[in-house]
C-alpha cells in the first residue's frame, strides 16, 4: 500500500470538505444579506419588474423625430438634425463651461490632497496623533457629497459655477488626499532612510525619497479624479451650481423631452472624448515621468 | 596615520550602549572606543547586534541606555538641527544601497549636500555648479562619471553601493559607517566596494566602521576587529589576533560554519 498518497490523499480529502462547507456556509449568509438589504430598502423585485415597462416610455419621450428626407434641412423644419439640436451652440459652451469647473476643481483639489497627504500616511506621519488627525480630517472632506456642498455654496456664494468648482474642490482634496496617503504608504522607504542618515529633514526626504517614486501614480489618480468630476460637474449643476447641469435640470423639469435627449447624447459624446484624451495625456506624461 | 587624521580630532566613545527590542537585548551595555581615522571591521553573525550598534551612532536607532560621545558632543542628545548636522558628520552606508532608483546619479550623490542647503533652495533642486562639479569629481574617482545622468535603478549593486559611497562622501563627514556593505554583491564588486572604503579611509581620513560577516574580508581591510555576540563584544583587536582558534573559542564554531548565516533574521 502506498502510505504517503493515503496520507495525503485523505488529509486533502478532509480540506476539502471543510472548504466546502466554509463556501456554503458563507453564500449562506450572503444571501440572507442581501435578503435583509433588500426588504429594508424596499428594492422589490415586483417593483422593478412593473416599472421597467415606464422606463423604456421615457426613453421613447427622449428619441427626437429625425426623418430621412428631411434629416439635413434648416433649424424650422421638423425632423431635422438642426431642430434636434436647435441650441447646440449655447449647450456646447455650457458644456465647455462645466468641464472648465471640472479641471479647476480637480486642479485644486489635487493641490491640496498633495499638501495633506504625506502627513496622513502611516509611514511618513511624525507621530500617530498627526497621522490620526490628517486621516481623520481627509475623511470629512471626503464623506460630505459634492452634492451637499454644492448645496450649501450655493447659498453662500450664490447660483453659479463659483459654488459648483468650490463643491467638487473639496470632495477631491478628501477623495485624492486618501488615494495619494495610500500610494505613499506603499513607497520603498530603503530611499528614505538614505536621506534622513545623511541628514536631511522631513521635506527633503519627501521630497528626494519618496516623490520620485509616488508621482506617476499621483497624476494617474488626479486624471481619473478629472474624468469622475467631468460627471459630478454636470450632476452638481442641479443645484444651480451652473454648466450644463442647471440647463439640464430645467429642461428635465419642463418635461423637453427632444431637448433632455439632445442635451444627454452631447454630454456622453464630451465625456468618451474627455476620456480619451485623458488616457492618452496620461500614457505620455506617465511615460515622461517614468524616464 | 594620514594627515587629516591628527590626534587633535575626537574620537568616538560608546560608554555603556544599550538596545533593547522588547524582552531581546539587541546591544548591551557596550563600551568602546574608536580613535579618529581607524578603520574598524565588526564582526559576529546573524542577530549579534552589528547593525543596531552602527544604527544607534548615526541615530536611525534610538539606543535604550547609555551615551555615544563624539569629542564635546553628546551625540545621544542630540535634536531637530543638531542631530541633523551629526548625521550629516557621520555618513552611512547600507547593505541595500538605499538609494533613490528612479533619480539620476547625479542627483543621488548630491541627496549628501541636502543638510549644507536651505530648505527651500534644495527642495527646488537648486544644487549650485560648485556642488555639481563636486559630485561628479566623487563618482569620477570611483569610475561612475559617465553614468552620471543615469537612472540609479539601471546600474549594478555594486555601482550602486559606489554612488551611495559618493552620497556619503558629498557630506563632507569625519566617520563613514558601512552597513553589511558587501553582503548583497558578487565577489569582484564586494573588492571594488571594499577598496573604495579603504580608500576613502586612508585618503580623506574618515574613521570608518564596517559591518561584515566574512572573517577574510575584515582581516584584509580592517586596522581593528570587534566581534559581537548577544550584543556583548567578545572580541577587540587586530585580525593577526583573530586567528581561526580564537573564532573556534569565542563562537564555538569554526570558520566555515560562522558563514553560514542564518537567513531568517533579518537585518
Amino acid at each position: 500500500m502506498d502510505v504517503p498518497v493515503t496520507m495525503v490523499e485523505a488529509s486533502f480529502r478532509r480540506q476539502r470538505h471543510s472548504r466546502r462547507i466554509a463556501m456554503l456556509s458563507g453564500g449562506a449568509v450572503l444571501l440572507l444579506c442581501m435578503v435583509v438589504a433588500g426588504r429594508v430598502s424596499e428594492a422589490y423585485p415586483l417593483a422593478l419588474l412593473a416599472g421597467m415597462p415606464r422606463i423604456g416610455d421615457y426613453f421613447e419621450k427622449l428619441v427626437p423625430h429625425l426623418g430621412w428626407s428631411t434629416l439635413f434641412a434648416g433649424t424650422h423644419t421638423d425632423g431635422s438634425l438642426a431642430y434636434w439640436m436647435y441650441r447646440a451652440d449655447s449647450w456646447l459652451w455650457l458644456l465647455f463651461e462645466t468641464s472648465q469647473m471640472a479641471a479647476l476643481a480637480t486642479l485644486a483639489g489635487a493641490a491640496l490632497a498633495f499638501l495633506l497627504c504625506f502627513p496622513a500616511a502611516a509611514n511618513l506621519a511624525p507621530n500617530r496623533k498627526i497621522h490620526f488627525a490628517f486621516r481623520r480630517g481627509l475623511e470629512l472632506f471626503r464623506t460630505v457629497p459634492d452634492i451637499v456642498y454644492a448645496l450649501i455654496l450655493v447659498w453662500t456664494f450664490g447660483i453659479g459655477p463659483l459654488a459648483g468648482i468650490l463643491a467638487i474642490a473639496l470632495h477631491t482634496v478628501g477623495a485624492l488626499g486618501k488615494l495619494f496617503a495610500e500610494v505613499v504608504e506603499n513607497a520603498d522607504m530603503r530611499p528614505w532612510e538614505g536621506v534622513i542618515a545623511s541628514g536631511g529633514n522631513w521635506f527633503q526626504a519627501v521630497r528626494f525619497s519618496i516623490l520620485p517614486q509616488v508621482l506617476p501614480n499621483f497624476l494617474s489618480y488626479a486624471l481619473i479624479r478629472f474624468e469622475i468630476n467631468v460627471r459630478g460637474a454636470t450632476v452638481i449643476g442641479f443645484v444651480g451650481a451652473g454648466g450644463i447641469g442647471q440647463e439640464l435640470y430645467t429642461v428635465i423639469s419642463f418635461n423637453y423631452y427632444q431637448e433632455i435627449g439632445a442635451i444627454l447624447v452631447l454630454i456622453v459624446l464630451a465625456v468618451s472624448v474627455i476620456d480619451v484624451a485623458s488616457e492618452a495625456l496620461r500614457t505620455r506624461a506617465i511615460g515622461a515621468v517614468l524616464r | 596615520m594620514p594627515d587629516h587624521a591628527k590626534p587633535t580630532m575626537p574620537g568616538l566613545e560608546l560608554r555603556a550602549l544599550t538596545c533593547r527590542f522588547g524582552a531581546t537585548v539587541a546591544v548591551d551595555a557596550l563600551d568602546l572606543d574608536i580613535p579618529a581615522g581607524q578603520m574598524l571591521g565588526v564582526i559576529g553573525r546573524s542577530g549579534a547586534g552589528k547593525s543596531t550598534l552602527l544604527r544607534m551612532i548615526n541615530r536611525l536607532q534610538q539606543p535604550t541606555a547609555g551615551l555615544i560621545r563624539f569629542g564635546d558632543t553628546e551625540v545621544t542628545a542630540l535634536r531637530g538641527k543638531a542631530l541633523r548636522d551629526w548625521r550629516t558628520e557621520c555618513a552611512m552606508i547600507f547593505q541595500q544601497f538605499h538609494l533613490v532608483p528612479r533619480l539620476d546619479v547625479l542627483t543621488n550623490a548630491l541627496i549628501g549636500r541636502l543638510n549644507h542647503r536651505g530648505t527651500l533652495s534644495s527642495l527646488f533642486g537648486l544644487f549650485t555648479e560648485a556642488e555639481r562639479a563636486m559630485a561628479i569629481r566623487a563618482l569620477d574617482r570611483f569610475g561612475l562619471a559617465e553614468t552620471a545622468l543615469q537612472r540609479a535603478g539601471t546600474l549594478s549593486g555594486g555601482q550602486q553601493q559606489r554612488v551611495a559611497i559618493c552620497r556619503a562622501l558629498l557630506q563632507e563627514p569625519r566617520i563613514l559607517l558601512a552597513d553589511e556593505p558587501i553582503a548583497s554583491l558578487d565577489p569582484h564588486n564586494a573588492r571594488l566596494v571594499m577598496d573604495a572604503l579603504r580608500r576613502v579611509n586612508r585618503e580623506d581620513g574618515l574613521t570608518v566602521l564596517c559591518n561584515l560577516h566574512h572573517l577574510d574580508t575584515a582581516r584584509a581591510y580592517c586596522d581593528r576587529i570587534v566581534a559581537l555576540a548577544a550584543g556583548r563584544i567578545v572580541f577587540d583587536g587586530s585580525a593577526r589576533d583573530l586567528t581561526a582558534q580564537r573564532v573556534f573559542e569565542i563562537y564555538g564554531v569554526t570558520e566555515d560554519e560562522f558563514h553560514e548565516q542564518p537567513t531568517l533574521v533579518a537585518a
